[in-house]
């Protein structure tokens, strides 16, 4: 077996293994950190198809933001095994007969695709390398690029406003309160 | 002639002419692994020391010198107490992530280490996305410390964590967008191509005042990443006791150790790197005598030079000024460096395109 394969195989079991302890993990931190796994083995996988970019945005965004963001609030809820919500019986059988008919599906369209010839290229190919995918973005995607940052501009100021907001509110309740 | 490049030349070609491909490159790993933890143990002990004597240098006092000649072999003394010492975990900690924290932040420590140019054609991966790798692998560093502090389970360990968690992603934006101020004047990712940039010169001096600007961004921005003083908030010991470190003894708190001084080399040898040239021997233009009078410093040396000034630079930061309060520190990215970074890096596209810089 060649390093590749080695690879392949190690990154995917690491990845199924990490994506079941995310939802078997009883601790919402730990569920945080296995889905970090997750990530890390997903990076991995696009490093192995040539997308180092992608690898590497993955690990930028999600694990190193995103979860730690996550991270963050989890630590400071202090939310453990005993703070979870029971739910009630119905739901859990509703979310397994929901979860098992996606599975289904899955199933049907993995079992019709052509696993042959869609073999994915390893190792060879540049088109996910950061020169081809800048000139694809800004070429011939520029006009839905900056239309999605503009997406994420307005985000950010709508933070802000809602932040600059509840100050307000809260320095006119403490002036009323003091008797200013 | 003998160089680093030829040995690990000769090695690559011994071990795959011996062995079959995949036990060549299981094999090479392997020793690359090896010569990454011997690296980080004489890191620990040079880096440790040298802090101490900078330190006490600049407080008028002699620091260590009974261990040894001159206090050289302190530090060996010290680890060995450490490696002595009982580890404890206390009985509320959450016990598997308590021990696995400090492995994490040195694993990442490690893999930073990745794409370093140590010396001329020595690298561990010439990976083309260089310097976003390390910005990438460097923001992982974060979840360690947040794991070690919440796990704890205590007060002062939380709020440190929580405090370096604030910290790193804040500062990570400036020390980013230091580095891409960079790449728009290279044209490339990869470290090898950012070295090779600078055959005639040093990006510090030829990219006019945006890049010393961006340089002085730069070197701010990682020592608040690292922790250091005057950003050590983390472990600020008159507040935290010793923040997110509080309750670990023993070897693992010398791991925590260890990783504060491994990334301390790592950041200045990627400040070298990418504005002082890494290995290249200072080269002015096309004065082709001084350039061949350069030459003759082996490159190892020129790289280990500038990244031990760079460390000194950041150890007399430490003993300078004083630590800044929480809001002073996220004032000072959010407010100052971030607006002042993103123009500077407007101003490094104008002079890129212009092909002002030399």
């Amino acid at each position: 077996m060649g390093t590749t394969q080695l690879l392949f195989w190690f990154l995917s079991i690491l990845a199924i293994l990490g994506a079941i302890l995310v939802v078997t993990s009883k601790n919402p931190v730990h569920s945080v950190l296995w889905l970090i796994v997750v990530f890390v083995a997903i990076s991995g996988h696009y490093i192995l198809l040539d997308a180092q970019f992608l690898a590497i945005v993955n690990l930028i965004v999600y694990a190193g933001a995103i979860m730690v963001l996550f991270l963050f609030v989890f630590m400071l809820m202090n939310l453990n095994a005993d703070t979870e919500p029971q739910k009630n019986r119905w739901l859990k059988i509703a979310g397994v007969v929901t979860g098992g008919a996606l599975l289904l599906v899955l199933v049907a369209a993995l079992k019709k695709a052509d696993l042959k010839a869609q073999m994915a290229e390893m190792g060879k190919g540049d088109i996910g390398l950061i020169h081809n995918l800048g000139l694809v973005l800004f070429k011939d995607y520029v006009v839905p690029f900056e239309i999605s940052s503009v997406l994420f501009l307005s985000a950010m100021v709508g933070v802000v406003v809602i932040g600059k907001k509840a100050e307000e509110d809260k320095t006119t309740l403490g002036s009323q309160k003091y008797g200013g | 002639m003998l160089s680093i490049e030829n040995i690990t030349h000769s090695i690559d070609v011994w071990l795959y002419g011996t062995f079959n491909p995949t036990a060549a490159l299981l094999l090479e790993s392997l020793i690359v692994g090896l010569c990454a933890i011997t690296l980080f143990a004489v890191l620990g002990l040079v880096l440790v020391l040298m802090e101490r004597k900078v330190s006490a240098y600049m407080q008028i006092r002699l620091g260590p010198n009974r261990v040894g000649p001159g206090g050289a072999l302190q530090t060996v003394a010290d680890t060995l107490k450490l490696a002595m010492k009982e580890g404890l975990t206390p009985d509320g900690a959450d016990k598997f992530l308590f021990n696995l924290a400090p492995f994490m932040v040195i694993v990442v420590a490690m893999l930073i280490l990745v794409p370093v140019a140590f010396a001329k054609g020595t690298q561990i991966w010439d990976i083309n996305i260089g310097v976003l790798y390390i910005s990438a692998v460097s923001s992982l560093s974060v979840i360690g410390i947040l794991m070690a502090g919440w796990a704890s389970n205590n007060k002062y360990s939380l709020l440190g964590a929580m405090r370096s968690g604030a910290q790193i992603v804040s500062y990570e934006l400036s020390a980013g967008l230091s580095i891409i101020s960079i790449v728009t004047l290279t044209g490339s990712l990869r470290i090898s191509d950012i070295i090779d940039s600078q055959q005639d010169g040093w990006w510090l001096f030829k990219g006019h005042i945006p890049a010393m600007i961006s340089f002085v961004i730069f070197i701010i921005a990682v020592t608040a990443e690292t922790n250091r003083a005057p950003f050590d908030l983390a472990e600020a010991e008159s507040e935290l006791t010793a923040g997110f470190h509080t309750e670990y003894s023993g070897m693992k708190f010398a791991l925590f150790f260890l990783a504060e001084y491994v990334n301390i080399f790592i950041v200045c040898a990627i400040a070298a790197t990418l504005f002082l040239g890494g290995w290249m021997p200072l080269h002015i233009g096309h004065w082709t005598a001084f350039n061949h009078a350069m030459d003759y410093i082996p490159s190892s040396l020129w790289f280990i030079g500038k990244t031990f000034f760079l460390i000194f630079v950041i150890m007399w930061f430490r003993w300078t000024f004083p630590r800044l309060r929480i809001d002073q520190l996220l004032s000072l990215e959010w407010k100052y460096l971030l607006p002042l970074s993103l123009f500077n890096l407007l101003l490094m596209t104008l002079i890129s395109i212009k092909g002002w810089h030399f």
